[in-house]
C-alpha cells in the first residue's frame, strides 16, 4: 500500500552544499585538492567547548571533551598550510568564492546583504582544526519553482568545507585536512517539500542552476544534501551527507518508515506496560558467565582484562530486531548510541542470540544473573568498565527515548538509502564574529554589473542542447539533469564522437553500469574524454565503449590504453583486418559461389562475431564489398 | 568607541538613526529596504567599519551589515534581554594543594563568549579561571591577580619593575609558585628583566600566553596555561621560565629559562624556541609529568630568600645595524643622553667601518656599547676578523651567546643597579641568571 505522505504531514527541507570550483581555498591559498598518500605532517589536538555568556554547551561536545577525545590531523603541504593547521590566521576571504554565490544568489532573486559578516559556527567535533566553521551570509530570500510550486529560499551563504574523517581508535579520531577550507556554497529552502519524489526534483533544479554557474566542482563528494525531515507525530530529524541525488526519495522515505516503526515500538511498549520507571542503569558485571566463551569478541576483550557488563531492558524481548529500515534495528540504534558514548566497538543482546559463538547455556545463565525475565532483553558490551558503563548509560537512554516515540537526532546517511545515529541535534547555531576578517561590502555597482552577465538559466540550456548537438528533448533534458552537463558539452567540444551517442552513454550506459554494481564513481573526466576521443578518431569503436568504462571503473589507477589492450580491443590495421576477411571469404567460397552477392549478409556476421570492438563495422563492410565484387 | 549611547562603534549617519529610535546594543531590531525585512538583535560594531551600516544577528545566527540609506525605515521592535551568566559553581578548594597566584597583566589567557553580541570577556577571578579551565581546581589552589590589562607590545621597563615587584611580594606570602600571564609579543623581554629582578629565587616563576585566542575551542590558552601552573606547584626548578607548547600538537609545553628564550614565529603555537640553550623542561599533558632536559638548573628551595633588584635604566637602545646604516643614529642617541646601546651586528659581530667614528665617541662619553648578532643562533667573536678586533679595540663589549633582547634588558638593568661605567661593564658580563652558557651546543636552527 503507498504510504499517504501528505496525511503522515511529511515536512522536508533541503540544505545543499556544492564546492566551488575555485583556484584556491576560501581562506588561504592552497590549492582545493585531496590527497590520497601518507600524510607528511601529523599533529594531535584536543577542543575545549567554550563558554558561552548564556551558559549554553553542546552537551555532546561538552561529554567528548570530558572524556579525553583526542583528535589526530593529518595534512600533506600541499594541500594545507598553516591557516588550516590553525597555526595562522585566515586570509582575507576568497573574492572569487564571494562572486560566485552572488551570483548563483542573483539567479534565484534572492538579496544580498549590503555587507558580509564572516562568522564562527562552533563545531567541536574535530572537524575544523579551529572548533568552529567559518561561514558567511551572502542573501536572503529569493525562490525557485519546481513543477509550477514556488519553493521558497531561506538564505544563501557560503562557507569553508570541514576536514575529512579518516578513522577513530578508542578515543583518538583522525581527520585529514586536506578538504578544510574548500569554498561551499549552501542553499537552504523552506521545509515546504512533501513528498519523496519533490525532494529529489527540488534537488535537481538547485543543482541544475548551481551547474549553469560553470564553477562549481564535479564528480562524487563535491556536493553534499542535507536534510530535515518530519512527520507529524514524529520529529524533526536532520540527515547529512547525502552524496547522490537518486537516493534523495529513498532517504525520505527510509525516514518516514523509520519514525513510523518507532512509533509502532512506543505503542508495544505501552501495551506491555512498561514505563519509565521500569527502567534503570543498574549494570552487572557478568564475566563470569563467559570465562569460557568461544565467542572471539568476548574471549579477546577477555585477555586483555577487559570485563563483560550487562543490563536488563524490561519488556523490551523481540523488539531490539523490529527491523525500522533495511539493515537497520532498534538494536542497531542502540548500537549506535553505545559506540558514540561509550567508544565500544558494538554490543550483544539477547534477540540476536545464541549466535557469534555464544552458546543457548551462556544466554540462560546471562539471563539469569541479571534477572530477566522471558519479556525482558538483555544487552551487554565487553569493554573496559568506563566504556562499557558509558555504553550501557547510552543504551538505557535509547530505551526511554523508544518510550517516547521518535527522538530528535542528527543522522548520518549511507549510500543504501538509510541512516546511523550520528549526535544527537546541536542546541541553537551557536555564531559568534570571526574577528580576523573585516566585513565586506557588496556595492550596489558591483550586483548590478553581476546582474549584466548573468549565466544562461536551465530552460535556455535545454533549447540550446537541443539545436547546438542536435539532442533530441528527452536526450538533452536527461544530459541537463545529469551530473555531467559540463563533462557532455566538454567531451562533444573537444572530440569528434557524436553528441547523442556523447549523451546516451553519460545518461544511460553509466547508470545502466551502476545498478549492475559497476563503480562508475572511479571513471575520471580525464578518462571519459580519452575514451570518446579514440572513439571519435576510430580508434576504438563505439560497440566497445561499455566494455572499456567497465574495466576502467574496476581498475580504478589503470589508463585507457592498459584498458583496450587488456580488452585485446585495439583496433584492427587495415592489413589486419583484410587478413581476417580474406580468410573468411576463402573459407567460404562455396557459400559464395552459391549465393553470390545475398552471401554477402552471413559473412558479415561472421566477421564481425570475430572482430566486434576492433574494427569499424562500416570499415568491413566496404573491403567485404570489394572482395566480393572482385574474385 | 561611543561607550554613552550604549552604541559601541556605530558613528555619523548609522549612530542617528540608531538613536532616533533609541536602540542599543541587544535590543530587537527591524530595517525595513526595498521590500525586504531584516529582523535580529543590533550588535556592535567594528571601530574600523564605516558609518553607514548597521550590524544585525538574524535569528539564523548570522551577523549582516544593512547600508542605511534614506529609503530605509528603522525600528526597534524589542528590548534585549541582558546576557545572563551563571558560571558553575567553584569547585571545592583542596587544602592539600600547592597554592600559586596567577598574575595577569593582559593577554587573555582565559575568556568566554557572549554568543548573543559577539563580546569576547576575560576570565578575570580565580573563579573565572576554574570555571573556564577546571582542571586546575586539581593542581593548584590558585589565587588569581590582574595587575594590568595591557598588548603586551604597551608593556615598557616600568611595567617590568611593578610585575617583580607584585612577584616578589607574593613570594614572600610563601606561595609555591608564581604564573604570570602576558601577551606573547614581548613576552621573552620580560621574562628575561624577571630573571635579573627576581634573584635568588627560592620558587618557579612562569611567564605564559597564548598563541590562538581563548575565545576558541582550539585555543593554546588553557593547556599553556594548565602547563604554567603545574610548572609553578611542582616544577623542582626555581628560576623564571616561559610556558608554551613544544609543537604543532596539544601534548607537550616545554619550560625555556627566561634569558634564553625568543618568540621566533609570528602565528604558530611553538613561536617560542631556546636559543643557544636547551629548554629547561618539558611537561606532558597526558600524564602532567615534568622532565627535566639540562642538569643546569637552580633547584627550588622554599627557604631560599629572595633578592629583588627591580630597576632599569630606560636609556639604553637596540641598535640593529643594516648595510648603508648612518651613524648618525648613534650619535643622536648619545647627544640625548643615552648610557647604554646594545648593537645586534652581523655575523660573528661586526658593522660597517663607517660607524667606527660614531662608536669610538659613544664610548669616549662614557655610554656602554656592547655586542650581540642579528644571526640570533650562535655566539660573538670579534677576534676572527680585523673588523672585530677593531670594535674591541674601540671598548665594545661583545656579549658571547647572549640574545639581543635580553643583551638590552640586561644592560638596562645593569644601568638600573650602578652608574659607574667599570662596574656596569663588570655586571655586563658577568653570568646572572644563565644569559651566557659555556658551551656551544649543535642544536637545531630551523628546518
Amino acid at each position: 500500500m503507498p504510504v499517504d505522505y501528505s496525511r503522515l504531514g511529511l515536512k522536508v527541507g533541503l540544505e545543499i552544499h556544492q564546492q566551488l570550483d575555485t583556484s584556491t581555498k576560501l581562506f588561504c591559498n592552497c590549492e582545493p585538492a585531496l590527497f590520497k598518500e601518507e600524510p607528511e605532517i601529523t599533529f594531535l589536538r584536543r577542543l575545549r567547548p567554550t563558554q558561552s555568556e548564556l551558559g549554553q554547551i553542546d552537551p555532546a561536545a561538552f561529554f567528548e571533551f570530558q572524556k579525553g577525545v583526542k583528535i589526530l590531523y593529518e595534512a600533506d603541504t600541499n594541500t594545507a598550510c598553516l591557516v588550516e593547521m590553525d597555526e595562522e590566521p585566515p586570509h582575507p576571504l576568497n573574492m572569487e568564492a564571494v562572486e560566485t554565490t552572488l551570483t548563483v544568489a542573483l539567479m534565484i532573486n534572492a538579496t544580498p546583504v549590503d555587507e558580509i559578516h564572516v562568522m564562527r559556527k562552533t563545531v567541536i567535533d574535530g572537524s575544523n582544526t579551529t572548533g568552529f566553521q567559518r561561514t558567511c551570509l551572502i542573501a536572503l530570500g529569493g525562490e525557485i519553482t519546481v513543477n509550477g510550486k514556488k519553493i521558497p529560499i531561506e538564505h544563501v551563504s557560503l562557507e569553508e568545507d570541514a576536514a575529512r574523517k579518516t578513522g577513530q581508535e578508542d578515543k583518538t579520531v583522525r581527520y585529514r585536512i586536506d578538504r578544510l577550507g574548500i569554498p561551499l556554497i549552501e542553499i537552504a529552502t523552506a521545509p515546504v517539500i512533501y513528498s519523496p519524489k519533490e525532494a529529489k526534483q527540488v534537488a535537481l533544479a538547485i543543482g541544475r542552476i548551481l551547474r549553469a554557474t560553470r564553477k562549481v566542482r564535479r564528480g562524487i563528494g563535491t556536493i553534499r544534501q542535507d536534510l530535515n525531515i518530519s512527520i507529524s507525530e514524529g520529529a524533526l530529524i536532520e540527515i547529512k551527507g547525502v552524496q547522490e541525488l537518486e537516493l534523495l526519495p529513498l532517504v525520505v522515505e527510509y525516514e518516514v518508515q523509520r519514525q513510523l516503526r518507532l512509533l509502532e515500538i512506543q505503542k508495544e511498549l505501552k501495551k506491555r506496560g512498561l514505563d519509565e520507571k521500569g527502567l534503570s542503569e543498574e549494570f552487572v558485571d557478568v564475566t563470569a558467565v563467559f570465562q569460557q566463551t568461544r565467542c572471539k569478541v568476548i574471549s579477546r576483550a577477555l585477555s586483555r582484562n577487559m570485563r563483560v557488563l550487562a543490563v536488563r531492558l524490561p519488556k523490551f524481548a523481540g523488539l531490539l530486531k523490529r527491523e525500522l529500515a533495511p539493515n537497520l534495528r532498534l538494536g542497531t540504534e542502540m548500537a549506535d548510541h553505545a559506540r558514540f558514548w561509550g567508544r565500544v566497538g558494538g554490543i550483544f543482546h539477547t534477540d540476536e542470540l545464541p549466535a557469534y559463538g555464544i552458546t543457548s547455556e551462556e544466554v540462560e545463565n546471562l539471563r539469569k544473573a541479571v534477572k530477566a525475565e522471558e519479556e525482558d532483553a538483555v544487552v551487554f558490551v565487553a569493554d573496559t568498565m568506563e566504556n562499557g558503563e558509558d555504553a550501557l548509560k547510552a543504551v538505557v537512554e535509547r530505551a526511554r527515548q523508544a518510550l517516547k516515540g521518535v527522538p530528535e537526532e542528527t543522522r548520518a546517511a549511507r549510500p543504501d538509502g538509510t541512516t546511523r545515529y550520528m549526535r544527537p541535534r546541536p542546541g541553537a547555531a551557536r555564531m559568534y564574529p570571526e574577528t580576523d576578517i573585516p566585513p565586506i561590502k557588496i556595492t550596489r555597482e558591483y550586483v548590478e554589473a553581476l546582474l549584466k552577465r548573468l549565466p544562461e538559466l536551465p530552460e535556455q540550456k535545454l533549447r540550446r542542447l537541443m539545436k547546438e548537438y542536435r539532442l533530441n528533448e528527452k536526450l538533452a533534458r536527461q544530459v541537463l539533469d545529469s551530473e555531467y552537463f559540463e563533462l557532455f558539452e566538454e567531451i562533444a567540444e573537444k572530440t569528434k564522437a557524436s553528441p547523442t551517442m556523447i549523451a546516451a552513454f553519460l545518461t544511460e550506459t553509466l547508470k545502466a553500469l551502476k545498478r549492475e554494481g559497476v563503480p562508475t564513481e572511479n571513471l575520471s573526466n580525464d578518462k571519459l574524454i580519452e575514451i570518446f576521443c579514440m572513439v571519435g578518431n576510430g580508434e576504438l569503436a563505439k560497440e566497445a565503449l561499455e566494455e572499456v568504462a567497465t574495466w576502467l571503473s574496476k581498475n580504478k589507477d589503470a589508463t585507457v590504453k592498459e584498458a583496450i589492450e587488456k580488452l585485446g580491443l585495439k583496433m584492427l590495421t587495415q592489413e589486419e583486418l583484410e587478413k581476417i576477411i580474406d580468410t573468411v571469404v576463402s573459407e567460404n567460397a562455396e557459400l559464395i559461389k552459391q549465393r553470390g552477392s545475398r552471401a554477402f549478409a552471413p559473412l558479415m556476421g561472421m566477421i564481425m562475431r570475430q572482430v566486434r570492438g576492433k574494427a569499424k563495422a562500416e570499415t568491413v563492410s566496404q573491403i567485404l564489398k570489394r572482395k566480393l565484387e572482385k574474385p | 568607541m561611543n561607550e554613552k549611547t550604549g552604541l559601541p562603534g556605530y558613528k555619523g549617519e548609522a549612530l542617528e538613526a540608531l538613536k532616533r529610535i533609541n536602540a542599543e546594543i541587544g535590543d530587537l531590531i527591524r530595517i525595513t529596504k526595498d521590500g525586504t525585512r531584516f529582523e535580529g538583535i543590533l550588535i556592535p560594531r567594528s571601530e574600523y567599519g564605516d558609518d553607514k551600516h548597521v550590524v544585525l544577528k538574524l535569528k539564523n545566527g548570522y551577523n549582516v551589515g544593512i547600508r542605511i540609506t534614506p529609503s530605509t525605515r528603522i525600528e526597534k521592535i524589542g528590548e534585549g534581554a541582558k546576557p545572563a551568566f551563571s558560571p558553575p559553581p567553584p569547585p571545592e578548594k583542596r587544602g592539600d594543594l600547592p597554592k600559586v597566584v596567577v598574575i595577569s597583566t593582559g593577554g587573555t589567557i582565559a575568556s568566554r563568549v557572549d554568543y548573543r553580541t559577539g563580546a569576547v570577556r576575560p576570565a578575570l577571578t580565580a573563579n573565572d579561571l576554574y570555571s573556564v579551565v577546571p582542571e586546575l581546581a586539581e593542581i593548584a589552589q590558585i589565587e588569581a591577580k590582574i595587575l594590568f590589562s595591557l598588548f603586551s607590545e604597551n608593556i615598557t621597563p616600568k611595567h617590568w619593575r611593578q610585575i617583580a615587584e607584585e612577584t616578589a611580594s607574593h613570594i614572600r606570602e610563601g606561595v609555591e609558585g608564581v604564573v604570570i600571564a602576558h601577551g606573547t609579543d614581548t613576552m621573552g623581554y620580560t621574562a628575561a628583566a624577571l630573571s635579573f629582578a627576581l634573584q635568588n629565587l627560592p620558587v618557579p616563576v612562569v611567564l605564559v600566553g597564548s598563541q590562538r585566542s581563548a575565545d576558541r575551542p582550539s585555543s593554546d590558552a588553557a593547556t599553556n596555561l594548565i602547563g604554567a601552573v603545574k610548572a609553578a606547584a611542582y616544577a623542582p626548578f626555581a628560576q623564571v621560565a616561559v610556558a608554551m607548547h613544544a609543537d604543532f600538537s596539544d601534548k607537550t609545553i616545554l619550560l625555556h629559562k627566561g634569558t634564553k628564550v625568543r618568540k621566533c614565529h609570528t602565528s604558530r603555537r611553538d613561536t617560542f624556541k631556546s636559543v643557544n640553550a636547551k629548554p629547561l623542561a618539558k611537561l606532558d599533558l597526558e600524564t602532567g609529568a615534568i622532565t627535566m632536559l639540562t642538569r643546569e638548573f637552580k633547584e627550588r628551595d622554599p627557604k631560599r630568600e629572595l633578592v629583588l633588584k627591580p630597576k632599569f635604566e630606560e636609556k639604553v637602545a637596540l641598535v640593529k645595524f643594516y648595510p648603508g646604516m648612518n651613524p648618525a643614529v648613534l650619535d643622536w642617541y648619545v647627544d640625548s643622553g643615552f648610557k647604554g646601546i646594545v648593537l645586534e651586528g652581523t655575523g660573528l659581530g661586526h658593522v660597517g667601518n663607517y660607524c667606527f667614528e660614531a662608536l669610538k665617541r659613544a664610548v669616549r662619553e662614557g655610554v656602554i656599547v656592547a655586542m650581540t648578532s642579528q644571526c640570533i643562533w650562535g655566539r660573538v667573536n670579534m677576534n676572527v676578523y680585523n673588523q672585530g678586533r677593531d670594535l674591541l679595540a674601540l671598548g665594545v663589549i661583545p656579549l658571547e651567546d647572549m640574545l639581543p633582547e635580553t643583551a638590552l634588558v640586561k644592560l638596562m638593568w645593569v644601568l638600573g643597579q650602578t652608574g659607574e661605567v667599570e662596574e656596569a661593564k663588570s655586571l655586563l658580563t658577568t653570568n646572572f641568571a644563565d644569559e651566557f652558557s659555556p658551551r656551544t651546543l649543535p642544536e637545531k636552527i630551523g628546518e
